[in-house]
């Protein structure tokens, strides 16, 4: 009998699962495009022709916590992986409702962050700064956004009768190959838009 | 016999309107690619018609240079993202499962999904010219030209909408068939027994997986710009326009290769077969091929020598870029070893194989001219340019599609396209496409610049201007031909068997067209050419099986429905954010029955 469509220890040539050979490439493609946006932002530093600068609004202690919390999501989402590929669904339901927590509250920075920014009169349109910083870290936030739901939609998903089916472990992993990612995009970019100027 | 599983909300129709628009055979998705890519060459074929029709004499009166600068930018737009492109996937998508010993690609739903969302986007771009005017500032639409300041209206935005739109097609298509030719090859088929046509596949899909998301990335800056007041390149603000120049052709560039890359991994599967001899160095080729991909991110500075670049970056990029042509040279003698000594068969597939080899290496000579930035500075936005870029991309790519059509035709339908009919077409582009693009070398030298909706008489340009268009007409007049050939074959009982070329390579090893198995037995491959080897060593082929118990993913209204929530996204990324949240809503619902329907 011969199978057309693939599925999980189904015969590949390299031995790793199409899915999971397809999140890799995905990522590199990932990687072209924080690249551009982050460096479009290098070329923009120090280019402000008005403020708000840099300097007066990054607030490096309250982010520093938000990176902490995205850093634990990677953590919590390493036991998930575990627990699925383990069988221990318990610990893989547990792990995956805190790494979806620990998103959202990275989101809630955000979003606090951001509103905090536009009282102080930083707009998309204001000044390169604020081009630049608004797409790069809102393309990102939209990226741990969706990445949130598939959590969430994996989470609902093994609530059901047959769980995640015997897949479990492989789409824990994929899943947490994208979600390490985000969290080391926003690595880099903590690194060169707080870090380093300051 | 193939079964496949069906439920109540899946279609389960095996002809007519809905097994097309449901349907995830590879077989099926080539078909409507090639079908939608050869209208759209139509299309741009018309737009540069009236291109030609308009310079045909000076001052002419045909068109305005409003409507002259949407058409030479449409003409790009067709031509690559619409006509060449979806022509190379046609290719792709029919032929790697196939070569490759495989009975589908990797990811059927995502495949079809790239086909609709590649339409999605192809009508949003090309509807600007009823909805207030198509894009006009040039394929590659500089800045400050392409701001809200000089492009008024919503031209510009149908540009950066329908063009995320298309590679967002590109970039699932290219990652399904990464994978595929990765991981799903059929036993013994190393990387190095490869047909060359799936080597330049692979190398296409990574160039297009790492620069489109530059593109994209310029697209968006583009868009926010114009709808978000951001200073992306907007110099009154800090931007700098140049930044646009270099995002846009940190793609560019590679996506020249994935226009020529596909034709000369068709020629490289045409020659041998049509020489009776196996290709000549076959990993000089393979090697070439993945060294021009390489370097070809190495040049892009090459179209902007006349922006003020400093002198390094312009000796780096120069070296770099005539650095390109020593791989390509390779391959050039490499075609020409596999003739030389084989005893060729003169059918049209080779005669438009042979053709490439000549108009390509016409149109890298003026390349390599490019490639010195003082050379450059004259040559820079006249006719040179255009004279090289076509005997690249016609000379090179279009033919090398059209002898892929010519070859590729017995398998794909069982019936052989008229030789007759077959060779007159070829001579009619050969001589059409030489008279229309070689009298711009000259043009080019003496002056003309590009873009320009007219010209005073008097500057030396009018002959040959007269003549560049004759020469549309006799190109024009041979697609012609070849559309009359194609109706007239259709017409006809499929006669082929499976290999009527004896060809070497796995898709001439199953039935003409092929079961929508596509093999009845997955193929046991000893050698690069395996059914050459085979035939030489006696091997005999193993009996299929008395039943076949094969399981295909069954069809899906799924990629037809998403594809449908995107081209609301892009409609309302024009229009109004509500159609943009039902988009939106369209799409989640379309994952919501993706994950869930059942594919086994």
């Amino acid at each position: 009998m011969s199978e057309a469509v693939t599925h999980a220890e189904h015969h590949t040539s390299t031995g790793v699962d199409n899915r999971m050979l397809m999140m890799w490439i995905f990522l590199a493609s990932e990687c072209l495009f924080f690249g551009s946006l982050i460096s479009t932002y290098l070329i923009y530093q120090g280019e402000s022709l008005v403020g708000p600068l840099p300097g007066e609004l990054l607030n490096i202690p309250i982010t520093s916590a938000s990176t902490f919390v995205l850093l634990m999501s990677s953590v919590t989402m390493v036991l998930a992986v575990y627990g699925a590929q383990h069988k221990e669904f318990l610990m893989m339901k547990l792990n995956l409702l805190a790494t979806i927590i620990l998103g959202t509250i990275f989101l809630g920075f955000q979003v606090v962050e951001f509103t905090e920014f536009v009282h102080h009169g930083l707009l998309l349109s204001t000044n390169q700064f604020g081009s630049s910083f608004y797409l790069l870290t809102g393309l990102h936030g939209t990226h741990v956004g969706i990445g949130v739901i598939y959590l969430i939609s994996l989470l609902i998903g093994s609530s059901r009768r047959n769980g995640l089916g015997k897949d479990a472990g492989l789409n824990l992993e994929i899943a947490g190959l994208y979600w390490h990612f985000v969290d080391i995009v926003w690595i880099v970019i903590f690194t060169i838009i707080y870090l380093i100027p300051s | 016999m193939a079964t496949a599983t069906t439920s109540m909300s899946q279609p389960h129709q095996k002809s007519g309107v809905w097994d097309w628009l449901t349907t995830v055979d590879h077989k099926k998705i080539g078909v409507l690619y090639g079908v939608s890519g050869f209208s759209f060459l139509l299309l741009g074929g018309i737009e540069a018609l009236l291109i030609r029709t308009q310079l045909a004499v000076p001052n002419g009166t045909v068109l305005d240079a409003e409507l002259y600068n949407q058409l030479f930018t449409m003409h790009a737009l067709t031509m690559i993202f619409m006509a060449i492109m979806p022509m190379g996937a046609s290719f792709f998508n029919y032929f790697i499962p196939l070569m490759i010993g495989a009975r589908d690609v990797a990811f059927p739903r995502l495949n079809a999904l790239s086909y609709w969302i590649f339409l999605s986007g192809a009508l949003i771009l090309t509807s600007s010219f009823i909805f207030g005017g198509a894009p006009d500032g040039g394929w590659f639409a500089y800045a400050p030209l392409s701001s809200e300041d000089y492009a008024v209206g919503r031209a510009m935005d149908f540009y950066t909408v329908g063009l995320v739109v298309l590679g967002l097609s590109s970039l699932m298509a290219s990652l399904n068939f990464a994978v595929t030719i990765i991981n799903m090859r059929a036993p013994g088929m190393t990387m190095m027994r490869l047909p060359v046509f799936m080597w330049m596949t692979i190398v296409v899909n990574f160039l297009l997986i790492l620069s489109l998301p530059v593109i994209t990335v310029a697209l968006a800056q583009l868009y926010f710009d114009r709808n978000f007041a951001t200073n992306f390149f907007s110099p009154a603000q800090g931007g700098d326009p140049i930044l646009w120049q270099h995002l846009f052709w940190v793609f560019g560039h590679p996506e020249v290769y994935v226009l020529i890359l596909p034709s000369m991994g068709i020629i490289s599967e045409v020659l041998p077969v049509f020489s009776r001899k196996p290709l000549f160095g076959y990993a000089a080729i393979v090697f070439a091929g993945v060294a021009i991909a390489v370097l070809g991110f190495a040049v892009w500075s090459h179209h902007m020598f006349t922006t003020g670049l400093d002198t390094v970056p312009k000796i780096v990029f120069s070296a770099s870029t005539m650095a390109i042509g020593v791989p390509t040279g390779i391959k050039i003698f490499n075609w020409l070893g596999t003739m030389y000594g084989g005893q060729i068969r003169f059918t049209t597939a080779m005669y438009f194989s042979v053709s490439f080899i000549a108009l390509f290496t016409i149109g890298g000579i003026s390349g390599v001219m490019h490639g010195s930035p003082p050379i450059d500075t004259q040559q820079q936005d006249t006719y040179f340019i255009v004279a090289h870029l076509h005997y690249v991309l016609f000379g090179g790519a279009i033919m090398g599609i059209f002898a892929g059509i010519y070859y590729w035709f017995p398998k794909m339908t069982g019936r052989f396209l008229n030789e007759t009919l077959g060779k007159i077409n070829f001579w009619l582009m050969f001589i059409g496409m030489n008279l229309t693009f070689f009298p711009m070398h000259f043009l080019g030298l003496s002056g003309m610049p590009r873009r320009v909706y007219t010209y005073d008489s008097g500057f030396g340009w009018d002959a040959w201007n007269m003549v560049a268009t004759i020469g549309s007409y006799i190109l024009a007049f041979g697609i012609l031909i070849f559309l009359f050939n194609f109706f007239k074959t259709m017409r006809q009982e499929p006669t082929a068997g499976n290999n009527p070329w004896d060809g070497a390579t796995l898709e001439w090893a199953t039935s003409s067209p092929p079961p929508e198995h596509d093999f009845d037995v997955i193929p046991e491959v000893r050698d690069r050419d395996p059914l050459w080897y085979d035939r030489d060593n006696n091997i005999q082929q193993p009996e299929p099986p008395e039943e076949n118990h094969i399981h295909l993913p069954p069809p899906s209204y799924m990629p037809l429905i998403m594809g449908f929530g995107v081209a609301l996204i892009g409609i309302g990324a024009l229009s109004h954010l509500a159609m943009t949240g039902l988009g939106v809503a369209v799409v989640i619902y379309s994952i919501w029955g993706w994950v869930l329907e059942p594919i086994d």
